[in-house]
């Protein structure tokens, strides 16, 4: 029993500590005085890494999700003689959940993954320590940017998701399918609020680009310099990220959906 | 004599297991100074602990004067700019160019134009001899020719003090030959003071000024490299002449071998 406590409380301990890690990083990495010259060229670099090169996945991903949905929700709303109600399904199903979450999921697996497991390697081959030496910080050289980047680089794809998931609906929808254009466009402009649905949606998305590159960068750097060791802190980097994004867009929705 | 390092009573633990248990020692400016010892016996830990990357339990370590765990990080980073490390991995980025490794410290540090930043990576790549190699990428280089171009980049804000982390260990003989003339070169003709860690005795003994020899915490001799040969300690003998027993045991600490074996017998 005494055991048990005790394993308990070191648990606890733990917990509180790694939370106090993760905060000092973030705190060490985000709070000075900025420095545009060095700054914006560095952060250009990771949108391209984490933003440019997830393009592919998203796009693709987007597509057949948008497809997907259309097909599912045609099947139904057939049956109620709703089929013309097809491009607000969509629509509100992509903007508001399926948009921001399954882009967070896909960034946390392509971006979270490959920020986890570079800055792993750097610190085994030692490449953080010998900056240090150099006089320059790494939290500032290479953390900072790798959030900004995640920051910047998932509301822009989340909304590049949103419009390729709606088209493809279109293809399967209206090309495919037969639901009239007119009705799957204009039904959808009358519903989707600008504010509400889709402002709300891009909300999730940067809390989410910065939750995922947080705990990306986290597992990174304080992962055991072994080859083991980076593979568990980028298996953690994904795992840690999908959860806290599932478990975020609950919290999220519940405070939208009650008027914050 | 002047010193650029003053060492006083360090003690230093990791996980609780203690590295160093009082430890004094010295590094006059524009010597080349080898710490020697066994695997294991904190070796790295101490350039860490010069280099203000770790803290100890209990001592001091000056640098240029200034007590370098007292210092706040911008004074610290100050320090570190006249400071340079030579990684056992060369700590190289692999994302950068040669050209681009040895110009880094030049871009985060100085405002210089381009064509003066080309200049001087090309002068600091000329003094390793490995100007030619400036457009290869880290994957491409050997090991030794890796810890050269980690040299250059070492010394391209011209630090006083440069440090070596183990440089010859890997190293093919002719690599080795290289390295140990040049970090010898390197400390006379920039006035530098180096600073060698290392278990090759003999060729680290061949260009040092003066040697501390450390095992189990503590220092356990120093002196010029001839008196270190002719130390009369069991323990420093050993570690010079690479003696398999002795004061370090060939055995790791365990319970007699017949005991060992006699339990497994009756576990059958």
């Amino acid at each position: 029993m005494l055991n048990q406590v005790s394993m308990l409380g070191r648990f606890g301990i733990e917990l509180v500590r790694d939370y106090g890690k993760a905060g000092l990083l973030l705190y060490q990495a985000i709070v000075r005085v900025p420095n545009f010259r060095k700054g914006f060229p560095l952060v250009l670099q990771r949108v391209y890494s984490e933003g440019v090169l997830s393009l592919t996945i998203i796009i693709v991903s987007s597509l057949f999700i948008g497809m997907v949905v259309a097909l599912q929700g045609y099947n139904t709303l057939a049956k109620f003689g709703a089929s013309s109600a097809l491009g607000p399904l969509v629509a509100l199903s992509v903007v508001r959940e399926l948009g921001p979450v399954v882009t967070a999921l896909l960034f946390a697996g392509r971006a979270g993954s490959a920020m986890a497991a570079e800055i792993g390697l750097m610190k085994a081959t030692e490449q953080l320590s010998s900056m240090e030496m150099m006089a320059v910080n790494p939290l500032q050289r290479v953390i900072a940017p790798r959030l900004w980047g995640g920051f910047i680089s998932m509301p822009l794809l989340t909304l590049i998701f949103n419009i390729t998931a709606v088209y493809g609906a279109y293809l399967v929808g209206v090309k495919w399918l037969g639901v009239d254009a007119g009705a799957f466009w204009s039904n959808m402009q009358a519903s989707v609020d600008f504010r509400t649905d889709i402002m709300n949606g891009i909300y999730k998305s940067v809390v989410f680009g910065f939750v995922v590159s947080w705990i990306s960068v986290y597992q990174g750097y304080f992962a055991t310099p072994t080859s083991a060791g980076i593979a568990n802190a980028t298996t953690r980097a994904v795992v840690y990220s999908s959860l806290a994004i599932l478990g975020l867009d609950f919290v999220l929705t519940a405070m939208m959906i009650g008027g914050w | 004599m002047d010193n650029l390092v003053e060492i006083t009573n360090l003690h230093f633990n990791r996980n609780k297991r203690p590295i160093f248990t009082g430890i004094d020692l010295v590094i006059p400016r524009g010597k080349v100074i080898a710490i020697l010892g066994p695997s294991g016996t904190g070796k790295t830990t101490l350039l860490k602990l010069i280099g203000g990357q770790l803290r100890p339990e209990q001592g001091t370590v000056k640098v240029a004067g200034q007590n370098i765990h007292q210092l706040s990080l911008t004074e610290l980073y100050q320090l570190r700019k006249t400071m340079g490390m030579l990684f056992q991995s060369g700590g190289l980025f692999t994302h950068l160019s040669v050209f681009e490794n040895v110009a880094f410290p030049l871009r985060e540090h100085t405002r210089l134009s381009d064509a003066m930043i080309r200049s001087l990576v090309l002068i600091k790549l000329n003094m390793v001899g490995l100007r030619g190699a400036r457009h290869l990428m880290p994957s491409e280089l050997s090991g030794g020719m890796a810890r050269r171009v980690a040299l250059a980049r070492a010394i391209a804000l011209d630090p006083k003090l440069i440090m070596y982390d183990e440089p010859l260990s890997g190293q093919d003989p002719i690599s080795m030959g290289v390295l140990i003339k040049l970090i010898r070169t390197l400390n006379d003709a920039l006035g530098l003071t180096s600073v060698i860690v290392s278990h090759d005795v003999q060729e680290t003994l061949s260009i040092a000024d003066y040697v501390y020899v450390i095992s189990n915490n503590k220092l356990i001799g120093q002196g010029t490299p001839d008196m270190i040969t002719h130390d009369k300690s069991e323990q420093v003998q050993q570690f010079i002449k690479g003696l398999p027993d002795g004061p370090v045991p060939f055995h790791y600490p365990a319970e007699p071998f017949s005991k060992d074996l006699l339990e497994g017998v009756k576990a059958c």
